[in-house]
């Protein structure tokens, strides 16, 4: 039923939120300096929530709450992923906020806000819910951001993110607004009823080309991409890996309810517009990752050539094709983890940031590292059987069989190009002359942590069908 | 009689308006936040303006809930300024430099 008040669909978000609660005021009595009971609740929380979810797992579809709720098997892979990716991504902060001023349980407390906000971002069947979902995100990563209140890098960083943010959400509101005028509803699936049985109308299409923008600013797509540099390379490293990764996928989430089922008919219209900005994306961020010397800038733009790579997933408009862009924002968020993770192991307690000169003699002294790092260099870069392959090859063999093969090979001449920039990270680190070992002062779980996210995506590599299934079932392709 | 369209010409202003001041403002970052308050009141004018003339009330719900966010919004914003002024001793847009490349 439509308006039922069905309360076990948002069982998950009723726990987080309650354990949030908890959690808060448990912070509260700690004196602890390195807040173990924080750490260990929340990561406790997450676990528990995956658990939930995955019993979800290939539940019939349902809608309640007047229609603004939406519980389908497309939400619950997407919250699975999230979780996973979260958990992985704490291991690595607490590591890098231990010796830090970071070291608050706020830290943990906001990175949970922020998945109660990704976790309505993907479930939201109206307009309303998918933007309270998306603030609440975003108003938790700047105060995230802005936590590290001694670091003017990090301030600066801060105000960036919230102003690109607000514009962002200004311009996605706008267009919302006269696609409310248009359609007289802000429940996605009578948006998309009005659209099937009515004209396009010119307001309509002027409300999508905001929404488009909107989106485009979220994701960091050329030319919105202005801020990400920025913040990625001012914000501690620990929150980088976060936002690099995470929100990108509940993005999608917020990507597909938006255009694909609530402007489904409009499909020529807003694949179009994607086209281009992806395009653009994969040029111009490969492009400029040339000339990076820092690595965190370096892992930024590779970040812009990402998005373009996947939103290129998205333009045939077919089923096959969405669930191809979602393995590659899954594997995506995966594979830029585990680079921020290189990040967070080479800092020291004093420095942070690193040029990719620092690398130097790592291959020589702690070749294991090295190697580990060479992994994700080159799952980054898309070279079989590594996992960054396969997600990639699905993006173009989806864009060959529906009719895009120009776009498709300029996109495979700028993956050529971005593969020079990787590859001259492996070279820094074993090919460059040097007689300095690198400084390595990570403690031990940051040095297992690295060490199994980056097995994880050799393992993945060699089974790349493990992730793919479960996204080709968010479509209903498999059941 | 004032008809829908008046009114979606102004928010349409407004929002011009406060594009126009995100982009060319280069003084200070209070009136960023301004220009971003200003663009969701753009936003609650239209939602009113259907509201009213659709006769459907989600519209004037949508609003609350954006007034709301826009609260919640300027609290942060105001305490990313402080922490920035405490850094910097300076909230010039012009300084917002150190980041580059």
């Amino acid at each position: 039923m439509n308006d039922s008040m069905n309360f076990s669909l948002i069982t998950s978000e009723i726990f987080l939120l309650i354990a949030l609660c908890v959690i808060m005021i448990v912070d509260l009595f700690q004196r602890d300096k390195e807040r173990k009971l924080t750490f260990t609740l929340t990561q406790l929380s997450l676990f528990v929530l995956f658990v939930l979810g995955f019993n979800d797992l290939n539940a019939p579809k349902e809608i309640a709450f007047n229609g603004h709720w939406i519980a389908d098997q497309l939400a619950v892979v997407l919250k699975l992923a999230i979780y996973t990716i979260t958990f992985i991504a704490l291991f690595y902060a607490r590591a890098f906020i231990n010796h830090r001023s970071l070291m608050r349980g706020e830290y943990y407390l906001l990175t949970l806000f922020a998945v109660l906000g990704m976790m309505i971002m993907v479930s939201g069947n109206s307009f309303l819910t998918i933007y309270l979902g998306l603030e609440l995100l975003s108003l938790s990563l700047y105060a995230l951001i802005a936590l590290q209140r001694d670091s003017k890098l990090a301030s600066e960083s801060a105000v960036k993110y919230f102003v690109m943010g607000g514009l962002a959400s200004g311009f996605l509101l706008y267009g919302i607004s006269l696609v409310y005028g248009a359609t007289g509803s802000i429940i996605i699936s009578s948006v998309s009823d009005y659209y099937a049985t009515n004209q396009v109308n010119l307001i309509s299409q002027f409300g999508l080309v905001f929404i488009v923008i909107g989106l485009a600013f979220k994701f960091g797509a050329v030319p919105f991409h202005m801020w990400l540099p920025d913040i990625y390379h001012g914000s501690p490293s620990s929150i980088t890996a976060f936002i690099a990764s995470v929100p990108k996928i509940a993005a999608f989430g917020m990507l597909i309810r938006l255009l694909v089922e609530a402007f489904g008919q409009f499909i020529s219209d807003w694949s179009e517009m994607i086209l281009i900005v992806a395009l653009l994306s994969v040029a111009f961020g490969n492009v400029i990752a040339l000339a990076q010397r820092n690595l965190k800038r370096l892992l930024a733009y590779s970040a812009i050539a990402h998005v373009g790579y996947f939103l290129l997933g998205v333009v045939p408009g077919t089923d096959a094709s969405y669930s191809a862009a979602m393995y590659y924002i899954i594997v995506y968020a995966l594979m830029t983890l585990a680079g921020f993770g290189i990040v967070i192991f080479m800092s020291t307690d004093k420095n942070e940031y690193q040029q990719i000169t620092d690398l130097q003699g790592l291959g020589k002294y702690h070749p294991w590292y090295g190697l580990m790092f060479s992994v994700v260099m080159v799952s980054m870069a898309g070279i079989p059987p590594f996992i960054g392959f396969w997600p990639k090859l699905e993006i173009f063999r989806h864009l060959i069989i529906n009719g895009f093969v120009l776009e498709a090979i300029i996109a495979i001449a700028f993956s050529v190009v971005g593969l020079f920039y990787y590859l001259q990270v492996i070279k820094e680190m074993f090919f460059a002359e040097t007689n300095e070992s690198p400084a390595i002062t990570s403690s031990r779980s940051l040095k297992i942590a690295i060490s199994i996210n980056c097995l994880l995506l050799i393992m993945l590599g060699i089974m790349p069908d493990s992730i793919y299934q479960y996204c080709l079932s968010a479509f209903g392709l498999i059941s | 009689m004032i008809g829908l369209s008046d009114y979606l010409l102004l928010s349409a202003i407004l929002f011009a308006i406060s594009v126009a001041g995100i982009i060319i403002n280069r003084k200070n970052v209070i009136t960023l936040l301004m220009c971003i308050e200003l663009m969701l009141l753009a936003v609650n004018t239209n939602f009113i303006a259907f509201s009213h003339f659709l006769e459907d009330t989600a519209g004037q719900v949508f609003v609350f809930f954006i007034l709301t966010v826009a609260a919640a919004e300027a609290a942060i914003g105001l305490a990313i300024i402080v922490v920035l002024f405490r850094n910097r001793a300076t909230i010039d847009v012009e300084q917002l430099n150190q980041l580059k490349g």
